[in-house]
């Protein structure tokens, strides 16, 4: 990757610094927004309410002011007419990044995504290419009910063609849209909206803290690429390994330290590319695997992982492979805490995998 | 509860035993097989009677050209009216040519499949001056995002009759790698999009390709085709809204072949109203047209595209036409609709309609026709042999393995590197005697 990448470790250092610039992640995201539309003038967004307004959640805030009406605009409430267009316009050379206002209103631009951003690479014989970003906010824990709640990722990375990323750190959310507008393919990016102002720990009735507390809320002002492919090691442990995503990542790493257990855990930050590299490494080391997702679990992706660790690590493992994800029903308004997997799932999870 | 389950108690205000039973309409064709044919309702007006607005006119002030019909053909051959495009013999020839091309095309490609050559096919015929006339209005840099039955754009625009068979045979000459159905062409090189199967994807992608010439300042508009039973999906719909929020210097264009497979267009709402007015209520501008009048296709989509090129506003066309043939070699519309239609249908023939009028303007004749049609089948018949040399669908693995994987992403990921290596391994079981180094296969 370009020397625009910064390592990890590098940050962790940054952060021990008092002066060290520190953003929450809807700021990072409207930074590598503005970053590239100012570095390709190929480049624009678009989505409900994006434009003058800046967007339900404040992440295109400015941008239309100061790159133009023609590269930040409003669109009409038309998913199907979002996700169609951006194609179109990718056949002409743009790089589009559209909006889904929420992820839960992705659904009637499915058969654009799927049939047609998808596929145009291959149906065409790269004649045709769909370089599109559609960042869209997912997830829960914000009593959004269940249309403003769910995390659909799983159907995309059931898709062949499409990318799958979903950031857990201002620095990452970043340095993947970045990396992910300047992708040739198609990208979904699902941005966790629980953890745009503070990382949460699943402890919903602790205060918030602010993302200016996190050693990853530090980000440097300029361009850099994060890899799409590559996990993040968010701690090193013998015990188990935990594979977490998006708010799910800061839930897990409460809960261990919380019960003071010693996990790998990884930030998978793509679901397609998966990095299995890092998850056998991980696997192999530790012999036990958890997966948590929020997401409901029947065909969920950590079926996916299940089967991965268990095709590939099974001799390795020292107990059955387990997940932690949302249950199997519509996100519910009132009973959000219920349904969230939060610490105590988690925590009969790990003492299950650790119990022999 | 009792009251409720019994319904007929007369003490509940909810009960509605006093109102009128209710009652689903679901239309009906107006004839199906063996029954007679008789379109005397369909007013389809007379040539040269439609006004010809400016370009620049609003969609409110020109309501009767989406309920009317343009037509410049007349009956005695002539060309009448304001929208007589008033092309030069030699265009008109040349227009001519390229739909007899398409014919004389759409004729071998069908008994190519019916003689196992390949899998599908999709005749025209019918609907040539659609595609054709209506592509030869636009520039040849200008995109079209078309359905399946456009092949006559192709032709138009000059692409090579072997790349288009190469496709069909999905042989290895073929530039999509066999990997989509015969005639879902693509060549960028001819600004001519991927065709999908899924139906009317391609009109919102129409609109942004316009929105984003636009955004660059360029000059090149974008036409989309779709058939009249696919303005039924929400795509369509989504992309009239686009296109007029932004204004998008885009032409949409409705195919309304009466048919879509069996269903006829009752079924996407022509018993209410015409496809034309659909751009009323969005407030695009609507145009309904003799769709096998070639002069009128021509003047319909210049009309369109002056007024996008200007900055004027998106056109919706409704090309009012009718399908001869069936949906696809994987059709038999003997089985739903009357064969007489065809004979019947009140406008005729496009081919036989651009004949006649160049013969009575005295720029053709007989002798020219059947020359052109003799030299037409023979170069289809010779691109058509040159093609099987590139093999024909089914004989032989055409395309090298690794192509299966390929341009699903940009780079190959691991897990698609694991499957061809699957892929491979069987091949050895499956294809013995196939050297592996062969990639084309034999």
């Amino acid at each position: 990757m370009s020397a625009g990448d910064v390592k990890n470790a590098v940050t962790t250092e940054q952060a021990q610094g008092e002066d060290e610039r520190r953003i929450n992640m809807i700021e990072a995201i409207n930074e590598a927004l503005d970053i590239m539309l100012k570095r390709d003038p190929d480049t624009i967004v678009m989505g409900e309410d994006v434009g003058y307004f800046g967007g339900v959640f404040r992440a295109t805030a400015g941008l239309q002011e100061k790159h133009g009406k023609t590269r930040v605009f409003d669109t009409p409430i038309s998913e199907c007419g979002i996700i169609g267009v951006a194609v179109g316009m990718g056949a002409y050379g743009l790089r589009p990044i559209p909006e889904i206002q929420f992820a839960d209103y992705i659904y009637p631009g499915l058969d654009q995504l799927i049939s047609e951003a998808a596929r145009l690479r291959y149906r065409s014989a790269t004649d045709y290419i769909a370089p599109m970003t559609v960042r869209s906010p997912f997830g829960g824990g914000i009593f959004g009910g269940q249309t403003h709640s769910q995390s659909p990722e799983a159907l995309f990375t059931h898709v062949a063609g499409l990318k799958t990323v979903i950031p857990a750190t201002p620095y990452d959310a970043k340095g993947l849209l970045i990396a992910s507008i300047e992708d040739n393919d198609p990208v979904i990016f699902f941005e966790p909206k629980r953890i745009y102002n503070g990382p949460f720990t699943g402890f919903y009735d602790k205060p918030v803290e602010p993302w200016k507390k996190h050693k990853d809320s530090v980000v440097p002002e300029g361009y850099y690429k994060i890899p799409l492919g590559k996990a993040r090691q968010v701690t090193e442990g013998e015990q188990l390994t935990v594979l977490a995503y998006g708010t799910m990542v800061h839930v897990a790493e409460a809960v261990c330290a919380d019960k003071g257990i010693e996990a790998d855990i990884l930030d998978l930050r793509t679901l397609m590319p998966l990095d299995i590299e890092a998850i056998e490494a991980s696997v192999k080391r530790t012999g036990r695997c958890l997966i948590v997702h929020e997401a409901t679990r029947t065909s969920g992706f950590g079926a996916e992982l299940s089967a991965l660790v268990t095709e590939r690590c099974f001799y390795h493992l020292e107990a059955p492979v387990e997940r932690v994800t949302g249950f199997d029903t519509p996100y519910p308004h009132s009973l959000e805490w219920a349904y969230f997997p939060g610490p105590v799932r988690i925590g009969e999870a790990i003492d299950k995998i650790l119990k022999d | 509860m009792a009251d409720k389950a019994s319904g007929n108690s007369g003490d509940s205000p909810h009960t509605g035993d006093n109102r009128p039973a209710l009652a689903l309409h679901v239309p009906e064709p107006r004839s199906r097989p063996g029954d007679p044919v008789n379109f005397a309702d369909v007013d389809v007006g007379a040539p040269g009677d439609m006004p010809r607005p400016d370009e620049g006119c609003a969609p409110g002030d020109m309501k009767d050209l989406a309920y009317g019909l343009v037509r410049v053909l007349g009956d005695d051959n002539k060309a009448y009216g304001p929208w007589d495009p008033k092309l030069s013999p030699d265009t008109l020839r040349t227009m001519l040519g390229h739909m007899a091309m398409v014919r004389a095309f759409d004729e071998r490609m069908f008994r190519g499949q019916r003689q196992g050559k390949t899998s599908f096919y999709m005749k025209c015929t019918g609907e040539e001056a659609t595609s054709v006339s209506a592509s030869m209005a636009l520039a040849s840099d200008d995109m079209v995002f078309p359905s399946y039955r456009q092949q006559g754009i192709l032709i138009a625009r000059g692409y090579p009759l072997i790349e288009m068979i190469n496709q069909i045979y999905s042989n290895k000459g073929d530039k999509l790698k066999g990997r989509q159905l015969p005639i879902m062409y693509s060549s960028r090189e001819h600004s001519f999009f991927s065709i999908s199967g899924n139906l009317a994807t391609q009109t919102p992608q129409a609109v942004g390709w316009a929105m984003a010439s636009a955004i660059k300042g360029d000059s090149r508009i974008a036409a989309t085709w779709v058939g009249e039973g696919s303005t039924a999906e929400g795509d369509f719909h989504s992309a009239c809204t686009f296109a007029t929020v932004y204004n998008a210097p885009v032409i949409l264009n409705v195919i309304n072949n009466q048919w879509a497979i069996s269903s006829f267009s009752g079924f996407a709402g022509s018993e209410r109203t015409t496809f034309a007015a659909r751009a009323l209520g969005y407030g695009l501008a609507g145009l309904r047209v003799d769709g096998n009048d070639a002069l009128a296709c021509y003047a319909a989509q210049q009309w369109a595209a002056n007024r996008a090129r200007a900055n004027q506003g998106p056109t919706l066309i409704e090309y009012f036409t009718y399908r001869a043939e069936g949906h696809s070699t994987s059709d038999d519309p003997s089985g739903y609709r009357s064969a007489q239609e065809r004979e019947e249908w009140p406008l005729g023939d496009p081919v036989m309609r651009l004949k006649k009028h160049m013969i009575a303007i005295g720029e053709w004749d007989e002798e020219r026709q059947q020359a052109m049609d003799l030299k037409c089948a023979e170069e289809v018949k010779a691109a058509t042999k040159e093609a099987e040399k590139n093999g024909i669908l089914g004989h032989g693995l055409h395309h090298p393995f690794k192509t299966m994987f390929e341009d699903v992403f940009e780079e190959l990921p691991w897990h698609l590197k694991e499957q061809a290596e699957q892929a491979t391994r069987e091949r050895k079981i499956k294809w013995p005697d196939q050297h592996p180094k062969d990639g084309a296969g034999k």
